[in-house]
């Protein structure tokens, strides 16, 4: 059993308990532990089960990489699922739970799996359940999703907050050991800036752990010299706690910083996702051990070496009481070493190798800690925890030579280096035959903006795993990406350590080399996705040769941790299975995160009001003080309604149109966009951006434009107001400001350049309100004007400016309505009083604010299209009996050519005629007109669409817009549309002009 | 080949699993097939399972430059459904749908097509009108769709906000038998049924040039020597401009980086797929217990399999945004794939101005679901000259101006 | 996530502030050219695994147009210059071909 020793653990306070509790256990700890070390010293082995046998699994490293010690932390609104428990700092009140088990992590049903893991190879699934068809979704599926998952969802809202932060530094250090402070020290010397961040609270990494002496100081001693000196420089910023996560193109690199998850009683954001622009970029990101595959490997009491090691130097925690250590390099010995000094027992070091010598070894030998060589585990005893080890040779198949009881067995199959941030943006690797280990390949680094190298690695993360070449390799990094920057390093000696001297490791894929089948079902490559030797063989058996076959088809590599241990381990049992090489065999893509990152922390403080920018109109206050329904329009929020106490939207709607058709309606349209353009060369540009003429305008006029794409398809429409011969305002619809004015300037910018022309966009200064109905013109007159607002000096399409009610206004006679309408742009800081006065003035009349919605009933009735509803990006302006508005006389306009391809010209294209049904009801939104019969792929034929339909309230019926074939031809003819659920409502060809045709009601 | 089955496990169960087939064959190239594939993506290898299934054409080759279904169909976030606006697309989406419902039992392989349902969120008064015409678009073409209202949104998706303060869902278009599918599989089941009726499937194998004679094909050149053939289908997705370059024409189509990502696995927590084009996100839960997320794509050209992060934060703010619960789940893997994207953002299945050459591509943002169908029309238009799947998805269409255009609805499709 | 220069403003900006606007140097084909002019004008695209020009807009910065000359694979960005440039100018061609020794114009 595991347990807290007397004394040691170099990062724990012993003077500060953590109270906490697992699965509802309470439990102490203290200051500087991890979950993991915590629920160790509390004799806490097992702590998960896996994912697909849901075998009983403990915590196998140390850091990032482990696979099986996850947990539910938190609860409700601070509940997250699948945390590591070696990541996790320990802090009071902290509340964990283990995973993927049910009803108990000491008793989980779901063990049967393993009984059966023998019919549940890689892939089986996809070999049955195929019968009886519906049983996969209804049976089969459903046990599958149940049985898999990890942790449980959360339920609550997130209680907690995120945010961005962006940083711009010449050099990015990823990575906080002895390599990304030495890293930084020389780059830091060079004046440049510099960023160092480290995924731990605590700097430095291995090398105090692994007793390490630089410039002849403890590693710890040397690396608070390093911190302090970095802290010294200005132009050097340090962050623990911050994962980089990412290497993007072009230098962009996303670091993870957690701010408050070991201590959540701290005001502020959780996380803060960093949004870095780098020049260069130093990958310090150290190597992780990998796991040796011999049978049992997987029982909880068997870890990494590396993490036993940790486990008692850092936290002062035993793993056992004895500890078997086994492995194919010398650096294990350090456990072994670690663990007799602090009093434990080594029953016996297992070494594959055939001869071991070398300074570590001996040492070992020394201290009277029995060394097996050539020898390897055949299998680990024990269920929920390890009991014991046989012992074989390694070059055999597995017999038994001896048995050695123990509680725990510490396992090193080599290092890798953490190749990930190298990868992420097309860094290539090379194989290291020495070291057995994919390393980054600096002749085909990662490149940039420039095609130049953005990326060097250094350190572990490079291959380099002593300290003292470690140090040289960092260095070597920083003075790399001082000569990119053009900086000149100056000449930093590698500080002096106290390596000891390494003999070389020997790869061992399989342990015994010769296990047969039985021992290689239960040798695990991937734990938490329970992938194992086996496996990858029979994927390699069946084709699935490419290494992404083998991935895909068995899951290795593509659990949590996403295959930091997994990994190479794999790679070589397939290409042994290949009988390839493996550097033939390749790699998986590394992709980011390096380790999961919240979802909370990517979006950031982008949610709920501010989900997204806001615009708001001058009036917006008024809007919402009335309680006015809003919709989305863009990024405004427009006023569908206002609805009165008690009454429905469909209610006020219909008040709202009567009232302004009655007496007077008035609309906030300030959205509209207003872009002036202007120029000697105006008139021209008008030209072409518009179907008709603008160029004729006189003025003081307006006129009604449409707007086509160049490949003829209608994208805006408005009224252009022509305000002196060099200059035309120009409205385009609510939606349609900003991509209107791209579009203009697109065409100024990059095809007629040589025209002068100016365009700016001034939807936002202006606020602008449209008076509409029978006293409009009185409420004007009643605000009094310098303005002659008559028929006479004012009519329907002109436009003039003045004082209205003391404002600085611009009156347009337009109508969208039909009825008699000023629209009135007055400064936007004005807008709110315009407003107001006008609700003022209007009382006598009833002035009533109208939404959206009446103003498309109005605009229906009148029979005007509506940009979104008559057209959908597919429909040209010959379609809609807009014939009027298409210049004849033009050689060209954006769209002209294309509306001349044979499709556009096909007289059978569907044309706009307005829809009354028989019965006066309203056609359902989005309806076809049936045409009989079905087409070559059995759908039924239809010769028509509905394009707007309401209640009109002015006529109290049904009327609506459609797209019909031959349509005009056809008035009066009865036509059928479609339901949803079946039937069809019968509609007559009319008019699109539902309400006063003859324009009399708009022309007083 | 011998069958897959719930036996067939227990009899290997006895030995180990050693005595298990390759599931397709690894053969040298023949001197010349009666068609050749290019590409041995879903989209190529169901082309050439419906030739051989449909039309007894059986000597056929599938040329794949890397590994069999290494490009969008082990890329893509596995959605398969049909509920599209225009007649063309609904017809052969539909035909895939259907074609699915029956794969794993068509080709002795679970590819888990599991209609658990997508909805498509209505966020705005326009975004309802443009559903409810495609939902009485899809009562006329066979496609069971119905909108539905917010409450119903609800029980379907528990975990849905309703009411966000700035796009409150009202309402959604609903198809019940759209859903998921494991995507691998599709790929994998495929090629197995082809080399089972005796086709080659040449993985590693570049194709690096047509070669023609008066304006027909004759054939291929390879890394592996050439490979003769009167009838080639190039099916090569991102890459396909510059097979067309090969052949000499050229193709109305830019390669683009799309991305997806997956969070860590939880228990069941959202049983269908929705997809919130409003604000541009969507989400399914695997069969694992990932969050299946897709994002958007970059809109300049690019062949890296990378895209820009901003893409990626966009989807997950729109997803926190529309599902609360998900702020507190991790990002595990994002990764990119290289789409084809065409002028109108629909497919090309069509003869080309080479004789004996023709080819599928442009699926843009949405191929995956389309997979069955598309090899079906394909095969038809490879095998008759003709498919009426196939008719609207010619080249010609870009030159007359006869777009099929599936923005016009949902703004978006995936 | 690219870095551009905007040549008129000076400034590297992020993507984020850039809107891309596809390819460069088109001809533009209106009314009296032949369909097929015209299909290629508005459809057919270059869309070449490799030196690419292209236009951009600094979207969210100064509102310019300018055009890139960019290697679609790599990523690499030989230069930016003026929108207002009918074809590729001297120096970018000599700044792409100093990089990629085999490129010619028309491949």
């Amino acid at each position: 059993m595991s347990t807290r020793l007397a004394s040691g653990g170099r990062l724990i306070d012993r003077s500060a308990a953590r109270e906490f509790s697992f699965n509802g256990k309470r439990l102490t700890g203290y200051a500087g532990d991890t979950l993991a070390s915590a629920l160790l010293a509390n004799g806490q082995t097992l702590m998960g089960r896996s994912f697909k046998y849901h075998r009983p699994r403990g915590v196998v490293a140390s850091g990032a990489e482990e696979p099986n010690a996850l947990m539910g932390i938190g609860k409700d609104g601070t509940f997250e699922p699948n945390q590591r428990a070696t990541t996790t700092e320990l802090f009071n009140g902290l509340e964990a739970e283990s995973q993927n088990h049910w009803p108990s992590l000491d008793f989980d049903v779901g063990v049967v799996n393993n009984s059966l893991a023998k019919f549940f190879p890689a892939g089986f699934y996809y070999k049955t359940f195929m019968f009886p068809r519906p049983a996969w979704k209804h049976v089969f599926e459903p046990i599958v999703r149940q049985s898999a998952g990890l942790g449980k969802a959360p339920k609550d809202r997130d209680a907690d907050r995120y945010e961005h932060f962006y940083a711009f530094v010449d050099v990015m250090i990823a990575g906080g050991g002895i390599a990304g402070l030495q890293a930084a020290l020389t780059a830091g010397a060079t004046g440049a800036r510099v960023l160092l961040v480290e995924q731990t609270a605590h700097w430095g990494g291995r090398a105090p752990v692994d007793g390490v002496e630089i410039d002849g100081k403890p590693a710890d001693e040397w690396i608070n010299d390093a911190l302090q000196a970095l802290e010294g420089m200005e132009n050097v910023s340090v962050r623990s706690r911050t994962m980089a996560s990412g290497v993007y193109d072009h230098g962009y690199v996303l670091a993870y910083e957690r701010l408050t998850d070991h201590a959540p009683e701290m005001d502020g954001p959780r996380h803060r996702l960093w949004r870095i622009r780098a020049r260069q970029v130093i990958t310090a990101t150290g190597a992780i051990e990998r796991p040796l595959s011999f049978a049992g490997n997987d029982i909880p009491g068997v870890m990494l070496a590396s993490a036993v090691r940790d486990y008692v130097v850092n936290w002062g925690v035993s793993v056992g009481d004895r500890t078997v250590v086994v492995t194919n390099n010398d650096d294990a010995y350090r456990t072994a070493l670690a663990l007799h000094g602090a009093g434990l027992s080594v029953p016996a070091i297992v070494d594959a190798r055939a001869t071991v010598t070398g300074d570590l070894p001996e040492q070992a030998r020394a201290a009277g800690i029995r060394v097996l060589s050539g020898a390897g585990i055949a299998m680990v005893k024990g269920k929920k925890s390890v009991t014991g080890v046989s012992i074989c040779t390694q070059a055999g198949e597995g017999a038994s030579t001896d048995e050695i009881a123990c509680e725990a067995v510490a396992m090193s199959g080599g290092w890798s280096p953490v190749v990930h941030l190298w990868s992420h943006c097309g860094g290539k690797l090379i194989w290291d035959e020495d070291q057995a280990h994919f390393r980054p390949d600096p002749s085909r680094a990662p490149t940039g903006h420039d095609g130049k190298p953005f990326v060097i690695a250094g350190g572990a993360a490079f291959g380099e795993l002593s300290s003292a070449a470690t140090l040289a390799s960092a260095n070597h990094a920083a003075a790399t990406a001082a000569e990119a920057l053009g900086l000149s390093a100056p000449a930093g000696d590698t500080p002096a350590t106290n390596d000891p001297a390494e003999t070389a490791m020997e790869p061992v894929w399989i342990m015994p080399q010769g296990a047969g089948h039985a021992k290689r079902m239960k040798m695990w490559l991937d734990y938490q996705n329970d992938v194992k030797v086996s496996d990858v063989q029979l994927a390699a058996r069946e084709g699935y040769e490419s290494v992404e076959h083998t991935k895909r088809y068995t899951t290795l590599g593509m659990a949590t941790d996403q295959g930091k241990l997994s990994n190479i381990n794999g790679l070589a049992t397939l290409a042994g299975a290949l009988n390839d090489a493996i550097p033939n065999v390749g790699t998986t893509t590394f992709r980011p995160p390096y380790t999961p990152i919240s979802l909370g922390s990517i979006a950031g403080e982008a949610r709920g009001e501010v989900f997204q920018p806001l615009r708001r109109t001058p009036m917006q206050d008024w809007h919402e003080d009335r309680g006015a329904y809003l919709e989305p329009v863009g990024h405004w929020r427009r006023p569908y309604c206002y609805p009165a106490a008690g009454e429905s939207h469909e209610q006020a709607v219909h008040r709202e149109v009567l009232a302004t058709r009655n007496s007077l309606g008035l609309l906030d349209a300030s959205t509209l966009g207003k872009i002036l353009v202007k120029g000697p060369d105006a008139g021209q540009f008008m030209d072409m951006l518009y179907t008709n003429m603008m160029s004729s305008l006189k003025p003081g006029r307006c006129r009604y434009g449409l707007m086509c794409n160049e490949n003829g398809f209608l994208m805006d429409d408005g009224v252009v107001a022509r305000i002196d011969e060099e200059t035309f305002l120009v409205h385009t619809t609510s939606g349609g400001a900003e991509h209107v004015h791209g579009h203009m300037e697109d065409w100024l910018q990059c095809e007629w350049w040589d025209w002068k022309v100016h365009t700016v966009n001034l939807t936002e200064q202006f606020a602008q309100v449209a008076v509409v109905g029978p006293n409009s013109r009185k409420v004007l007159e009643k605000l009094g004007s310098d303005i002659d607002l008559s028929k006479e000096a004012l009519p329907f399409m002109a436009w003039t400016e003045g004082k209205i009610g003391g404002f600085d206004a611009r009156v347009f006679r337009i109508s969208f309505s039909g009825e008699l309408s000023f629209e009135i742009a007055v400064p936007a800081s004005q807008g709110r009083a315009f407003w107001d006065s006008l609700h003022d003035a209007g009382g006598e009349f009833d002035a009533t604010p109208y939404g959206t919605e009446a103003l498309h009933i109005m605009r229906a009735e009148k029979g005007f299209i509506m940009i979104g509803d008559e057209t959908d990006g597919t429909v040209i302006p010959q379609d809609l009996g807009l014939t009027w508005a298409i210049s004849k006389k033009k050689e060209d306009y954006l769209g002209k050519r294309a509306q001349a391809r044979s499709h556009m010209t096909d007289p059978t294209r569907w044309k706009l005629v307005g829809l009354e049904t028989v019965d006066g009801s309203v056609l359902p939104d989005g309806a076809y007109a049936v045409a009989g019969g079905t087409n070559a792929n059995g759908q039924g034929n239809v010769q028509g669409r509905v394009t707007s339909t309401y209640h009109s309230p002015t006529l109290g019926r049904g009327i609506a817009m459609g797209l019909v074939l031959n349509g005009p031809d056809r008035m009066g003819e009865v036509i059928e549309f479609n339901k949803v659920d079946g039937g069809t409502v019968a509609a007559k060809i009319v008019d699109p002009v539902f309400f006063d045709p003859e324009g009399e009601k708009q022309n007083v | 080949m011998r069958r897959y089955s719930a036996f067939a496990i227990a009899r290997e169960a006895a030995r180990y699993h050693q005595g298990w087939e390759r599931a397709w064959a690894s053969p040298e190239p023949k001197k010349s097939y009666d068609a050749i594939i290019v590409g041995a993506g879903g989209h190529g290898l169901a082309t050439a399972f419906y030739l051989g299934k449909n039309f007894g054409i059986t000597n056929v080759a599938v040329i794949e430059k890397g590994w069999l279904g290494g490009g969008n169909t082990g890329r893509n976030t596995t959605i398969i459904r049909s509920n599209y606006l225009q007649d063309p697309s609904a017809a052969i989406y539909e035909k895939a749908r259907s074609l699915y419902e029956t794969m794993s039992q068509d080709l002795n392989y679970n590819v888990m097509f599991s209609p658990r349902g997508v909805i498509m969120l209505a966020q705005t008064h326009h975004e309802v009108r443009g559903y409810l015409r495609t939902a009485h678009a899809n009562a006329l073409q066979g496609v069971k769709t119905e909108f539905i209202s917010p409450q119903r949104v609800k029980e379907i998706v528990p975990i849905i906000n309703l009411d966000g303060p700035r796009y409150p869902v009202l309402g959604g278009l609903w198809q019940a038998r759209g859903g998921t599918a494991r995507h691998d599989a599709v790929a994998w089941g495929y090629a197995r049924a082809c080399s089972d009726m005796g086709m080659d499937i040449l993985q590693k194998t570049e194709v690096t040039g047509i070669r023609k004679e008066n304006g027909a094909v004759t054939g291929v050149e390879t890394s592996r020597g050439f490979i003769g053939t009167k009838k080639l289908g190039i099916v090569v997705a991102g890459h396909s401009g510059v097979l067309a370059d090969m052949a000499g024409f050229r193709l109305p189509i830019e390669s683009v980086a799309l991305q997806a990502l997956v969070s860590e696995p939880i228990k069941p927590c959202m049983d269908c797929v929705v997809m919130a084009n409003t604000v541009h996100g969507y989400m399914s839960q695997s069969d694992k217990g990932e969050m299946v997320i897709g994002g958007g794509a970059d809109g300049y050209n690019n062949y890296t399999q990378r895209g820009s992060f901003h893409h990626i934060e966009e989807t997950v703010r729109a997803l926190v945004e529309t599902f609360p619960m998900v702020s507190r789940l991790k990002m595990l893997r994002q990764w990119g794939g290289i789409v084809d994207m065409t002028g109108d953002r629909s497919p090309i299945l069509s003869k080309t101005p080479v004789d004996g050459v023709f080819i599928n591509c442009g699926w843009g943002t949405g191929g995956f679901k389309a997979i069955p169908g598309s090899g079906w029309g394909m095969a038809e238009l490879m095998a008759r000259g003709y498919s009426p799947l196939t008719a609207e998805f010619g080249l010609n269409r870009f030159k007359e101006g006869r777009f099929i255009d599936e923005s016009v609805a949902a703004g978006v499709a995936h | 996530m690219l870095i551009l220069e905007c040549p008129c403003c000076g400034v590297m900006a992020d993507e984020t502030e850039l809107a891309p606007g596809g390819e460069a140097h088109l001809k533009r084909y209106g009314p009296g050219s032949s369909d097929e002019e015209f299909e290629g004008y508005l459809f057919h695209r270059m869309n070449p695994k490799g030196v690419h020009f292209e236009r951009w807009r600094h979207a969210n910065g100064c509102g310019k147009w300018f055009l890139a000359a960019r290697d679609t694979n790599t990523l690499e960005v030989f230069a930016t210059y003026s929108a207002q440039t009918p074809e590729p100018p001297q120096h970018v061609l000599d700044a792409i071909r100093a990089k990629r020794p085999d490129w010619s114009l028309d491949q």
